[in-house]
Protein backbone atom coordinates (compact mmCIF):
# COMPACT_ATOMS: atom_id res chain seq x y z
CA UNK A 1 0.00 0.00 0.00
CA UNK A 2 1.30 3.43 -0.86
CA UNK A 3 2.80 5.50 1.95
CA UNK A 4 0.30 8.29 1.38
CA UNK A 5 -2.66 5.96 1.83
CA UNK A 6 -1.07 4.48 4.94
CA UNK A 7 -0.48 7.97 6.30
CA UNK A 8 -4.10 8.79 5.72
CA UNK A 9 -5.18 5.66 7.60
CA UNK A 10 -2.86 6.50 10.48
CA UNK A 11 -4.08 10.06 10.69
CA UNK A 12 -7.70 8.92 10.65
CA UNK A 13 -6.98 6.45 13.45
CA UNK A 14 -5.23 9.07 15.57
CA UNK A 15 -8.01 11.60 14.98
CA UNK A 16 -10.64 9.15 16.11
CA UNK A 17 -8.63 8.23 19.19
CA UNK A 18 -8.47 11.88 20.20
CA UNK A 19 -12.04 12.63 19.21
CA UNK A 20 -13.49 9.72 21.20
CA UNK A 21 -11.54 10.76 24.29
CA UNK A 22 -9.51 7.57 24.26
CA UNK A 23 -6.33 9.63 24.42
CA UNK A 24 -5.79 13.21 25.49
CA UNK A 25 -3.29 16.01 25.13
CA UNK A 26 -0.65 14.11 27.10
CA UNK A 27 -0.43 11.60 24.25
CA UNK A 28 0.20 14.50 21.92
CA UNK A 29 2.99 15.60 24.28
CA UNK A 30 4.59 12.19 23.80
CA UNK A 31 4.38 12.55 20.02
CA UNK A 32 5.96 15.99 20.21
CA UNK A 33 8.71 14.70 22.50
CA UNK A 34 9.47 12.03 19.93
CA UNK A 35 9.88 14.66 17.24
CA UNK A 36 11.77 17.16 19.42
CA UNK A 37 14.17 14.55 20.67
CA UNK A 38 14.71 12.96 17.29
CA UNK A 39 13.97 9.61 18.92
CA UNK A 40 11.74 7.71 16.49
CA UNK A 41 10.99 4.75 18.77
CA UNK A 42 9.98 6.75 21.82
CA UNK A 43 6.18 6.62 21.58
CA UNK A 44 6.29 2.94 20.67
CA UNK A 45 8.48 2.24 23.67
CA UNK A 46 6.39 4.14 26.21
CA UNK A 47 3.12 2.78 24.86
CA UNK A 48 4.45 -0.78 24.97
CA UNK A 49 5.72 -0.33 28.54
CA UNK A 50 2.37 1.09 29.55
CA UNK A 51 0.50 -1.83 28.00
CA UNK A 52 2.72 -4.40 29.73
CA UNK A 53 2.33 -2.55 33.02
CA UNK A 54 -1.45 -2.24 32.68
CA UNK A 55 -1.78 -5.90 31.77
CA UNK A 56 0.13 -6.89 34.87
CA UNK A 57 -1.90 -4.60 37.12
CA UNK A 58 -5.21 -5.81 35.73
CA UNK A 59 -4.20 -9.43 36.44
CA UNK A 60 -3.24 -8.52 40.00
CA UNK A 61 -6.54 -6.71 40.49
CA UNK A 62 -8.51 -9.69 39.22
CA UNK A 63 -6.70 -11.97 41.65
CA UNK A 64 -7.26 -9.61 44.59
CA UNK A 65 -10.96 -9.21 43.84
CA UNK A 66 -11.43 -12.98 43.71
CA UNK A 67 -10.33 -13.35 47.33
CA UNK A 68 -13.06 -14.20 49.85
CA UNK A 69 -11.96 -11.15 51.82
CA UNK A 70 -10.83 -8.32 49.61
CA UNK A 71 -7.82 -6.24 50.68
CA UNK A 72 -9.11 -2.88 49.44
CA UNK A 73 -5.90 -1.08 50.36
CA UNK A 74 -3.94 -3.29 47.99
CA UNK A 75 -6.59 -2.92 45.31
CA UNK A 76 -6.48 0.86 45.72
CA UNK A 77 -2.69 0.90 45.50
CA UNK A 78 -2.77 -0.95 42.17
CA UNK A 79 -5.54 1.22 40.77
CA UNK A 80 -3.51 4.27 41.82
CA UNK A 81 -0.54 2.90 39.87
CA UNK A 82 -2.68 2.28 36.80
CA UNK A 83 -4.21 5.73 37.05
CA UNK A 84 -0.72 7.24 37.23
CA UNK A 85 0.71 5.45 34.25
CA UNK A 86 -2.43 5.97 32.14
CA UNK A 87 -2.22 9.69 32.91
CA UNK A 88 1.44 9.71 31.88
CA UNK A 89 0.76 8.26 28.45
CA UNK A 90 -2.46 10.15 27.89
CA UNK A 91 -4.80 7.17 28.17
CA UNK A 92 -7.71 9.35 29.19
CA UNK A 93 -10.60 6.89 29.31
CA UNK A 94 -8.63 4.38 31.34
CA UNK A 95 -7.53 7.17 33.66
CA UNK A 96 -11.09 8.38 34.30
CA UNK A 97 -12.31 4.85 34.99
CA UNK A 98 -9.45 4.42 37.45
CA UNK A 99 -10.58 7.54 39.28
CA UNK A 100 -14.04 6.08 39.72
CA UNK A 101 -12.51 2.74 40.62
CA UNK A 102 -10.53 4.35 43.45
CA UNK A 103 -13.67 5.85 44.89
CA UNK A 104 -15.27 2.38 44.92
CA UNK A 105 -12.19 1.02 46.70
CA UNK A 106 -12.46 3.69 49.34
CA UNK A 107 -16.14 2.81 49.77
CA UNK A 108 -15.06 -0.85 50.06
CA UNK A 109 -17.69 -1.66 47.44
CA UNK A 110 -16.69 -5.12 46.21
CA UNK A 111 -19.31 -5.48 43.48
CA UNK A 112 -18.65 -1.97 42.30
CA UNK A 113 -14.94 -2.74 42.11
CA UNK A 114 -15.54 -5.93 40.13
CA UNK A 115 -17.63 -3.97 37.64
CA UNK A 116 -15.05 -1.18 37.45
CA UNK A 117 -12.36 -3.76 36.74
CA UNK A 118 -14.44 -5.14 33.85
CA UNK A 119 -14.84 -1.64 32.42
CA UNK A 120 -11.14 -0.84 32.81
CA UNK A 121 -10.19 -4.12 31.18
CA UNK A 122 -12.43 -3.48 28.15
CA UNK A 123 -11.23 0.07 27.75
CA UNK A 124 -7.63 -1.02 28.07
CA UNK A 125 -8.01 -3.79 25.48
CA UNK A 126 -9.66 -1.35 23.07
CA UNK A 127 -6.84 1.13 23.59
CA UNK A 128 -4.19 -1.55 23.23
CA UNK A 129 -5.68 -2.70 19.92
CA UNK A 130 -5.63 0.82 18.58
CA UNK A 131 -2.05 1.36 19.80
CA UNK A 132 -1.01 -1.85 18.08
CA UNK A 133 -2.66 -0.79 14.81
CA UNK A 134 -0.99 2.61 15.13
CA UNK A 135 2.44 1.06 15.60
CA UNK A 136 1.90 -1.37 12.71
CA UNK A 137 0.90 1.47 10.39
CA UNK A 138 3.93 3.49 11.48
CA UNK A 139 6.22 0.56 10.77
CA UNK A 140 4.69 0.06 7.34
CA UNK A 141 5.09 3.75 6.55
CA UNK A 142 8.70 3.66 7.72
CA UNK A 143 9.34 0.63 5.52
CA UNK A 144 8.13 2.59 2.51
CA UNK A 145 10.60 5.43 3.10
CA UNK B 1 39.82 32.51 35.83
CA UNK B 2 38.17 31.43 39.06
CA UNK B 3 35.74 28.53 39.14
CA UNK B 4 33.20 29.23 36.43
CA UNK B 5 30.10 27.11 36.10
CA UNK B 6 30.99 24.47 33.54
CA UNK B 7 28.46 24.94 30.81
CA UNK B 8 30.10 22.39 28.53
CA UNK B 9 29.44 19.35 30.71
CA UNK B 10 25.71 18.74 30.92
CA UNK B 11 24.14 18.68 34.36
CA UNK B 12 23.44 15.25 35.73
CA UNK B 13 20.00 14.47 37.10
CA UNK B 14 19.08 11.39 39.11
CA UNK B 15 15.44 10.46 38.49
CA UNK B 16 13.61 8.16 40.89
CA UNK B 17 10.28 6.52 40.01
CA UNK B 18 8.90 3.03 40.58
CA UNK B 19 6.75 3.16 37.41
CA UNK B 20 8.57 2.08 34.27
CA UNK B 21 6.55 4.13 31.74
CA UNK B 22 7.02 7.17 33.99
CA UNK B 23 10.75 6.55 34.17
CA UNK B 24 10.95 6.45 30.38
CA UNK B 25 9.00 9.66 30.15
CA UNK B 26 11.06 11.60 32.68
CA UNK B 27 14.23 10.31 31.08
CA UNK B 28 13.14 11.58 27.65
CA UNK B 29 12.02 14.92 29.08
CA UNK B 30 15.37 15.39 30.79
CA UNK B 31 17.46 14.26 27.83
CA UNK B 32 15.50 16.50 25.47
CA UNK B 33 16.39 19.34 27.84
CA UNK B 34 20.09 18.45 27.58
CA UNK B 35 20.51 16.81 30.95
CA UNK B 36 22.53 13.72 31.54
CA UNK B 37 20.21 11.21 33.21
CA UNK B 38 20.39 8.26 35.55
CA UNK B 39 17.11 6.56 36.47
CA UNK B 40 16.46 4.23 39.42
CA UNK B 41 13.27 2.55 40.51
CA UNK B 42 13.39 3.11 44.25
CA UNK B 43 14.51 5.44 47.01
CA UNK B 44 16.91 2.88 48.42
CA UNK B 45 18.58 2.45 45.01
CA UNK B 46 18.82 6.22 44.78
CA UNK B 47 20.62 6.37 48.13
CA UNK B 48 22.93 3.57 47.04
CA UNK B 49 23.77 5.47 43.87
CA UNK B 50 24.41 8.60 45.90
CA UNK B 51 26.78 6.72 48.17
CA UNK B 52 24.62 6.32 51.28
CA UNK B 53 24.30 2.67 52.08
CA UNK B 54 21.95 2.67 55.03
CA UNK B 55 20.76 4.99 57.83
CA UNK B 56 23.18 3.50 60.26
CA UNK B 57 26.23 4.03 58.13
CA UNK B 58 28.40 6.53 60.00
CA UNK B 59 30.92 6.79 57.19
CA UNK B 60 30.49 10.13 55.45
CA UNK B 61 30.58 9.87 51.70
CA UNK B 62 31.37 13.05 49.87
CA UNK B 63 29.95 13.91 46.51
CA UNK B 64 33.40 14.10 45.00
CA UNK B 65 33.77 10.43 45.76
CA UNK B 66 30.83 9.64 43.49
CA UNK B 67 31.80 8.39 40.09
CA UNK B 68 29.62 11.06 38.54
CA UNK B 69 28.40 14.10 40.44
CA UNK B 70 24.65 14.46 40.76
CA UNK B 71 23.41 18.01 40.27
CA UNK B 72 19.72 17.47 40.97
CA UNK B 73 17.43 14.70 42.19
CA UNK B 74 13.88 14.39 40.90
CA UNK B 75 11.70 11.83 42.60
CA UNK B 76 8.16 10.51 42.56
CA UNK B 77 6.31 10.94 45.85
CA UNK B 78 4.27 7.70 45.95
CA UNK B 79 6.63 4.77 45.91
CA UNK B 80 6.43 1.49 47.81
CA UNK B 81 8.84 1.18 50.74
CA UNK B 82 10.63 4.51 50.80
CA UNK B 83 8.45 7.34 49.60
CA UNK B 84 9.82 10.41 47.83
CA UNK B 85 9.32 12.28 51.08
CA UNK B 86 11.38 9.71 53.01
CA UNK B 87 14.09 9.99 50.39
CA UNK B 88 14.02 13.78 50.61
CA UNK B 89 14.47 13.61 54.38
CA UNK B 90 17.42 11.24 54.12
CA UNK B 91 19.09 13.51 51.57
CA UNK B 92 18.61 16.60 53.71
CA UNK B 93 19.96 14.75 56.76
CA UNK B 94 23.16 13.91 54.93
CA UNK B 95 25.92 16.48 55.19
CA UNK B 96 27.33 15.42 51.85
CA UNK B 97 24.05 15.40 49.95
CA UNK B 98 21.91 18.12 51.52
CA UNK B 99 22.97 20.78 49.03
CA UNK B 100 21.75 18.82 46.03
CA UNK B 101 18.42 20.33 44.94
CA UNK B 102 15.48 17.92 45.17
CA UNK B 103 12.28 18.06 43.13
CA UNK B 104 9.22 16.01 44.05
CA UNK B 105 6.68 14.75 41.49
CA UNK B 106 3.19 13.57 42.29
CA UNK B 107 0.05 12.69 40.39
CA UNK B 108 -2.04 14.02 43.26
CA UNK B 109 -2.52 17.70 43.98
CA UNK B 110 -2.63 17.65 47.78
CA UNK B 111 -1.63 21.03 49.26
CA UNK B 112 -0.63 19.58 52.65
CA UNK B 113 1.64 17.10 50.89
CA UNK B 114 3.19 19.83 48.77
CA UNK B 115 3.79 22.05 51.80
CA UNK B 116 5.28 19.19 53.79
CA UNK B 117 7.79 18.55 51.02
CA UNK B 118 8.69 22.18 50.57
CA UNK B 119 9.13 22.58 54.32
CA UNK B 120 11.42 19.58 54.38
CA UNK B 121 13.62 21.32 51.82
CA UNK B 122 12.31 20.28 48.42
CA UNK B 123 13.08 22.97 45.88
CA UNK B 124 10.13 22.37 43.60
CA UNK B 125 7.00 20.28 43.28
CA UNK B 126 5.76 19.05 39.89
CA UNK B 127 2.29 17.73 39.25
CA UNK B 128 2.31 14.67 37.02
CA UNK B 129 2.25 14.21 34.14
CA UNK B 130 5.40 16.28 34.00
CA UNK B 131 5.78 18.51 30.95
CA UNK B 132 8.71 19.66 28.89
CA UNK B 133 8.15 23.21 30.13
CA UNK B 134 8.69 21.98 33.71
CA UNK B 135 12.26 21.09 32.75
CA UNK B 136 13.09 24.79 32.41
CA UNK B 137 12.56 25.15 36.15
CA UNK B 138 15.39 22.76 37.00
CA UNK B 139 18.51 24.60 35.87
CA UNK B 140 17.91 27.69 38.08
CA UNK B 141 17.86 25.43 41.16
CA UNK B 142 21.12 23.78 40.11
CA UNK B 143 22.81 27.12 39.46
CA UNK B 144 21.48 28.58 42.71
CA UNK B 145 22.90 25.73 44.74
CA UNK B 146 26.25 26.03 42.97
CA UNK B 147 26.41 29.78 43.57
CA UNK B 148 25.51 29.23 47.20
CA UNK B 149 28.27 26.63 47.48
CA UNK B 150 30.78 28.91 45.80
CA UNK B 151 29.70 31.89 47.92
CA UNK B 152 30.21 29.85 51.08
CA UNK B 153 33.65 28.80 49.92
CA UNK B 154 34.56 32.39 49.09
CA UNK B 155 33.25 33.68 52.40
CA UNK B 156 35.41 31.14 54.15
CA UNK B 157 38.46 32.31 52.20
CA UNK B 158 37.68 36.00 52.81
CA UNK B 159 37.37 35.56 56.55
CA UNK B 160 40.83 34.01 56.58
CA UNK B 161 42.48 37.02 54.96
CA UNK B 162 42.54 40.50 56.51
CA UNK B 163 39.32 42.41 56.10
CA UNK B 164 40.93 45.91 56.07
CA UNK B 165 42.25 45.53 52.59
CA UNK B 166 39.02 44.50 50.95
CA UNK B 167 39.96 44.93 47.35
CA UNK B 168 36.69 44.54 45.62
CA UNK B 169 36.68 45.87 42.06
CA UNK B 170 32.96 46.67 42.11
CA UNK B 171 33.15 48.64 45.34
CA UNK B 172 33.55 52.13 44.05
CA UNK B 173 31.68 53.89 46.83
CA UNK B 174 33.69 56.00 49.23
CA UNK B 175 32.89 57.90 52.34
CA UNK B 176 34.75 60.80 53.91
CA UNK B 177 34.66 59.23 57.35
CA UNK B 178 37.42 56.64 57.44
CA UNK B 179 36.13 54.48 60.28
CA UNK B 180 32.65 54.21 58.85
CA UNK B 181 34.25 53.58 55.49
CA UNK B 182 35.97 50.52 56.85
CA UNK B 183 32.74 49.25 58.39
CA UNK B 184 30.90 50.02 55.16
CA UNK B 185 33.49 48.18 53.11
CA UNK B 186 33.06 45.10 55.27
CA UNK B 187 29.29 45.29 54.94
CA UNK B 188 29.48 46.04 51.23
CA UNK B 189 31.80 43.14 50.78
CA UNK B 190 29.10 40.74 51.96
CA UNK B 191 26.51 42.28 49.68
CA UNK B 192 28.75 42.55 46.67
CA UNK B 193 30.31 39.10 46.73
CA UNK B 194 27.28 37.34 45.15
CA UNK B 195 27.26 39.90 42.36
CA UNK B 196 30.94 39.31 41.77
CA UNK B 197 30.16 35.61 41.52
CA UNK B 198 27.43 36.30 39.02
CA UNK B 199 29.58 38.40 36.75
CA UNK B 200 32.24 35.73 36.70
CA UNK B 201 29.70 33.10 35.83
CA UNK B 202 27.93 34.93 33.04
Amino acid sequence: MAAAALREQLNALLSSMFASGLVDDQFQQLQMLQEDGGTPGFVAEVVTLFCDDADRIISELAALLEQPIVDFDKVDAYVHQLKGSSASVGAQKVKFTCMQFRQLCQDKNRDGCIMALAVVRNEFYDLRNKFQTMLQLEQQIQAQQ
Amino acid sequence: MAAAVATETPFHVLAVDDSLPDRKLIERLLKTSSFQVTTVDSGSKALQFLGLHDDHSPVPVHTDQLDVAVNLIITDYCMPGMTGYDLLKKIKESSSLRDIPVVIMSSENIPSRINRCLEEGADEFFLKPVRLSDMNKLKPHILKSRCREHYHQEQHQQSDSNSDECSNPTNTSSSSDSSSNRKRKAADNEEILPQANRSRHS
